[in-house]
């Protein structure tokens, strides 16, 4: 494959979002947040067991300390992001609308950070120390699911990997806090890049990169040879970020139905998951803050920051000067799978890559009518489902021809719904029709 | 009029030849079918409810005359009809224990907060998914009336956002129970007639920023009655498996601050806006 | 940060708060917006049709939309569903509109309201609205006013150009029309057109098959409606037939609207017509006393207005592409036989309706290949 056919890969289907919104924020260098009085750090954030808590009220803590221990192999460290006292475990709304348990530090103001761990020489260090400091570093994917990197980079030994994937697509319409990441530091992104190939003892690894991030691309390109890194750049396309459709669109490999991208012999990772195992590696430093957009039409000043594990949104929102008016919408995510929030309470987790809040004007309620049958959402379905048949069972609770027509497959990616001239829910019918199934089948 | 009669003759020609067939076939095919499972599916309720845990009443008819299970495991026959076809079978009728649903809930839109409104399908699953629905506690009924539509029996009505069970149309299948994404709708023993109206675990200042109506554990029902109830937690539960179960004298005992502890009647009574029960307060 | 600043900043109440599952942004089109467009896109076609047919075929235009709009209310109404939301997506205007184009331009305007009625009542209200309709309602009306009406579904007034004492009236005219034009232009200089009825391209086709068969007459007689100066006259609309057939150019022009508007699927006019255009032109090629050749197949008749507007119907037609080809191609073929075999003169609404028919069939068989499906079959 040339270099120059390589271009502009794309996979089938998917859409352009008619508002892209990115220009709000992606002007403005990452600021560092100031320190806050008093930090919630969401014991559970990660997939699979949450990490026990090592800390009980009234222990002082310094940054970077050992909060939460991971309570088996998939589960994932948590530690302090700032010097204080523990002021005990209490219930904050989560990101899902449940209460979740969270450790609430009362900070010193000091941010004192406790003896850090000691740095790595990546190239020469043994793979089982590169990745022993990643499980203690607490590293998730920082993309959106959370799962442990540690899993992730210890692939059962019956399954081949050959390709590392970096994810640097950020297809998500307002959200830039990836973009801005590999602009400001694009070494860290490709130490961990290459870091995490040493891992896995893979020679190719990739950089997605949309084509509307041309200087991220630019400032990629200028260390990616040093590194073993090729920089790709990815047609605009909404779910290009989508780890099926970007192994599709950089190797030409499908992902098997209800398999892992090491089904395709592929490992996936964030860049902002990169950035942070680079940290963890060379400096010594654990994931207690990430890099989050903070924006929308209503905020004042959108752009991103640096923001604290546990930082309150109301206070993220504050950060960022406020708001104009009154949001009809929270969105922890982008616009096209971002959950809605009900309460301003949630806080920055490893996983949040942008906090989204729409205008009441674009928050109306859309009345939803009968499929008129127009096919769009065949066309834009990145999986190749028939979301308009989908949606018409499910509304009828026949899940059985639900699951027959490959519900288990979607990615809720929303194309579906965005296209839908009949504002059907169709992602809405997906999720519902996916809990049932699995109900079913416990 | 040869036409007439040729026709007339075609047709009942025909017909005999196709009736000669289709009983040749009939013969031929038949299904061996045992008349005792007519008998019982006769005599079973035939809602199909599933509440047995089998696929319908033909099913549980076989079952029944296959002696797998015994008839009392139909939650919707009354003792005579169960004791009727443990009469027609000459078996024994097995344990009845009637059991009736009951949502542990008070929480109507006056009484549980919104912390937004809600835009999207009207069903209880699929607003449990979209942040945990719009209401202000995340254990209560939701109010989208899952259950209503599905309940086999027509027992559960959604009054003012809430879902309330009419206890004697209610036979116990549980179909409700399955259905709650929130795990509200209980089965209760069919006599139990006071319940604690609260689902949510969480510690008392949390529900009563959220709910008016929440139990907040205070304990004042157990001092009143301690072997009727239990506390578990933060909220306080009816001891069903305690005899006797509480009753309105329990109720008007315990004088439950929130409106939490409430016989069924008075539950109905009060989502119905009853101005003689408001009157009678 | 000082004190006065912290105090300006607005914060958030969360009273507004909307929830709802992602995606959080919405594209801007609607059925609304999509029947909008489809009566903007049928705009020329309308304008042709009163051109070539006077205020007549306005007239009907008018009435016939109105009389779908005011049926759909009416059934509404009686069903108890929302009346205004239901008229307020504009598709029965649509439907009212395409059943005027596929009427004749004289047609009485009870006819209009029987076809109002069997559009909105039996081609869509009675399947459960917009969306759950098989048929296209408005093909449902045509086809059945036709075969309860037939005298009344083919009378044909002639359009503007076209005259009985012109010199190629005899292909157009009875004998009898152009003796009484002939004698009374010759005393009053009046052409009474009004009551005068003449026959459509297709028409002359036909009959003269059926009285000539496979003579030599009958190819001069093809030659002649097919000659390169009426072919012109076909593509701008001077030809007899329904309001909405007349111009070709016309509804040209709307199915570049549709396709620019991402409306249709452009495969389904291309293959149907393509699908027209290659089988007559085999027949055409191998046995030309059987049928004239295939463009003009392609310029008269319903073959556009269908084509365009009716074969892409989003409700009738298939959802995926591939089923789409086959979908306008089967159109294609049961039009060409019906055009060369048929009794009828035209085929296009029939061959539609037919394939309607088969479109659950066409989903079920054309779909995609679900993403990630090949390693599990291999």
């Amino acid at each position: 494959m040339s270099k120059s056919s390589r271009n502009v890969m794309s996979f089938g289907g998917g859409i352009h979002p008619s508002v892209d919104g990115k220009s709000l924020s992606s002007g403005s260098a990452v600021r560092k947040a100031p320190l806050l009085d008093r930090y919630t750090v969401v014991i559970s954030e990660s997939v699979g067991k949450p990490p026990k808590p090592v800390v009980k009220a009234g222990d002082e803590v310094k940054k970077y300390q050992l909060i939460a221990a991971a309570d088996g192999f998939v589960s994932a460290n948590l530690h302090a992001p700032t010097s204080g006292r523990v002021v005990g475990i209490v219930d904050v709304p989560g990101a899902m609308g449940t209460s979740v348990p969270a450790i609430q530090i009362e900070s010193d103001g000091k941010d004192e950070p406790c003896e850090p761990m000691p740095a790595l020489e990546w190239r020469s260090a043994p793979v089982a120390d590169l990745l022993k400091r990643i499980t203690d570093g607490g590293i998730v994917g920082m993309g959106g699911a959370a799962f442990p990197t540690h899993v992730k980079l210890s692939p059962p030994p019956e399954k081949e990997v050959d390709t590392l994937i970096l994810n640097g697509a950020e297809c998500e319409p307002y959200l830039t806090a990836d973009h801005r990441l590999m602009l400001e530091q694009p070494e860290a992104v490709l130490e961990g890049a290459a870091i995490s190939a040493r891992i896995l003892g893979v020679k190719n690894i990739f950089l997605g990169v949309e084509v509307n991030k041309l200087d991220a691309i630019e400032a990629l390109n200028k260390r990616a040879g040093d590194f073993g890194v090729t920089v790709v750049g990815l047609k605009v396309q909404y779910p290009q970020g989508s780890e099926k459709q970007l192994i599709k669109a950089i190797t030409g490999r499908e992902v098997p139905t209800g398999g892992l991208p090491m089904d395709a012999h592929c490992v996936v990772q964030n860049v902002g998951t990169a950035a942070a195992i680079a940290d963890a590696v060379l400096r010594g430093i654990p994931l207690v803050e990430r890099i989050t957009t903070i924006t929308g039409e209503v905020v004042k000043n959108p752009g991103n920051w640096l923001l604290k594990l546990g930082t309150p949104v109301i206070k993220a929102i504050e950060f960022a000067g406020g708001v104009t008016e009154e949001p009809g919408k929270l969105i922890m995510g982008g616009p096209m799978m971002g959950f809605a929030q009900r309460s301003f309470d949630v806080t920055i987790c490893k996983n949040s890559s942008g906090v989204l809040l729409l205008p009441v004007s674009r928050s109306i309620a859309y009345d939803s009518t009968g499929c008129i049958r127009c096919g769009r959402c065949v066309q834009v379905c990145p999986m190749n489902l028939l979301p308009c048949l989908l949606g018409n069972v499910i509304e009828s609770e026949r899940f059985d021809l639900a699951a027959q027509n490959h519900v288990m497959d979607c990615i809720e990616c929303g194309s579906c719904a965005y296209v839908c001239p009949a504002h059907r829910p169709l992602v809405q019918h997906m999720r519902r029709a996916k809990a049932e199934i699995r109900k079913r089948k416990k | 009029m040869s036409t007439i009669t040729l026709a007339i003759i075609l047709m009942a020609g025909t017909g005999l030849v196709l009736g000669i067939v289709i009983g040749i076939f009939a013969k031929l095919f038949r299904v061996e079918s045992d008349p005792r499972v007519d008998l019982v599916t006769e005599l079973l309720p035939g809602a199909n409810c599933g509440g047995c845990g089998m696929a319908g009443c033909s099913d549980f008819a076989k079952a029944v005359v296959a002696g797998q299970v015994p008839p009392s495991k139909c939650p919707v026959s009354s003792s005579e009809q169960v004791s009727a076809i443990a009469r027609a079978l000459g078996i024994e009728a097995g344990e009845s224990f009637k059991q009736k649903a009951v949502v542990l809930c008070g929480g109507d839109r006056e009484q549980t907060m919104r912390l937004a409104s809600y835009n999207g399908v009207a069903d209880c699953v699929s607003a449990s998914l979209v942040a945990g629905g719009p209401k202000g506690c995340t254990y209560g009924c939701l109010g989208m009336g899952s259950c209503a539509r599905k309940c086999p029996f027509g027992a559960i009505e959604m009054i003012n956002g809430l879902a309330v069970i009419h206890k004697e149309l209610c036979v116990g299948c549980g179909t409700c129970v399955a259905v709650c994404p929130r795990n509200v709708i209980k089965l209760v023993p069919a006599d139990a007639d006071v319940h604690v109206y609260c689902n949510s675990p969480l510690k008392a200042p949390a529900k009563r920023q959220v709910c008016k109506v929440a139990c907040i554990g205070c304990r004042k029902c157990q001092k009143a009655a301690p072997e009727k109830f239990v506390i578990e937690g933060f909220k306080a539960t009816v001891n069903y498996a305690n005899s006797p179960l509480p009753t309105q004298e329990d109720v008007q005992a315990a004088g439950c601050p929130t409106g939490a502890l409430l016989s069924a009647e008075e539950h109905l009574r009060i989502e119905k806006h009853d101005p003689e029960w408001s009157a009678e307060k | 940060m000082s004190e006065e600043i912290k105090n300006e900043i607005k914060l958030p109440t969360g009273s507004q708060l909307v929830l709802s599952s992602s995606p959080h942004i919405k594209d801007s089109d609607s059925v609304r917006r999509i029947m909008y467009k489809v009566l903007l896109a049928l705009l020329p076609a309308c304008a042709a049709g009163i051109y070539f047919f006077g205020w007549r075929a306005a007239l009907v235009m008018v009435l016939t939309m109105v009389f779908c709009v005011g049926v759909e209310a009416l059934w509404c109404w009686l069903a108890k569903k929302p009346v205004c939301g239901t008229i307020s997506d504009g598709s029965a205007a649509v439907t009212g509109l395409l059943l005027a184009l596929n009427l004749p331009p004289n047609i009485p305007i009870w006819v209009c309201l029987i076809g109002a009625f069997l559009a909105i009542w039996l081609g869509k209200q009675v399947f459960g609205g917009i969306g759950n309709n098989p048929f296209n309602p408005a093909l449902v009306a045509r086809v059945g006013l036709l075969i309860a009406l037939p005298a009344l579904m083919t009378w044909w007034s002639p359009a503007r150009g076209m005259s009985p004492t012109s010199e190629d009236a005899e292909l157009w005219y009875s004998p009898s029309t152009i003796r009484a034009a002939k004698s009374v232009d010759t005393v009053t200089h009046a052409t009474p057109l009004d009551a005068v009825s003449c026959a459509t391209p297709l028409g002359v086709v036909s009959t003269t098959k059926k009285i000539m068969g496979k003579s030599i007459e009958a190819q001069e007689n093809f030659a002649a409606v097919a000659s390169n100066e009426q072919m012109v006259r076909y593509f701008l609309g001077c030809k007899a037939g329904c309001i909405g057939e007349t111009s070709v150019l016309a509804l040209l022009i709307g199915g570049v609207i549709l396709v620019l508007c991402k409306l249709i699927n452009w495969r389904v006019p291309v293959v149907f017509v393509g699908t027209v255009a290659v089988f007559t032109g085999i027949v055409n090629y191998f046995c030309p006393g059987v049928t004239p050749p295939p463009l003009f197949h392609i310029l008269t008749g319903g073959l556009m207005l269908g084509a365009i507007f009716m074969a892409t119907d989003m409700v009738t037609s298939p959802i995926t592409s591939t089923g789409c080809i086959v979908f306008a191609f089967g159109c294609g073929i049961i039009t060409s036989v019906i055009r060369i075999w048929g009794n009828y003169p035209e085929g296009v609404s029939f061959s539609i309706l037919f394939m309607n028919a088969l479109v659950p069939l066409i989903d079920r068989f054309c779909t995609v290949r679900p993403f990630g499906y090949v390693a599990k079959r291999g």
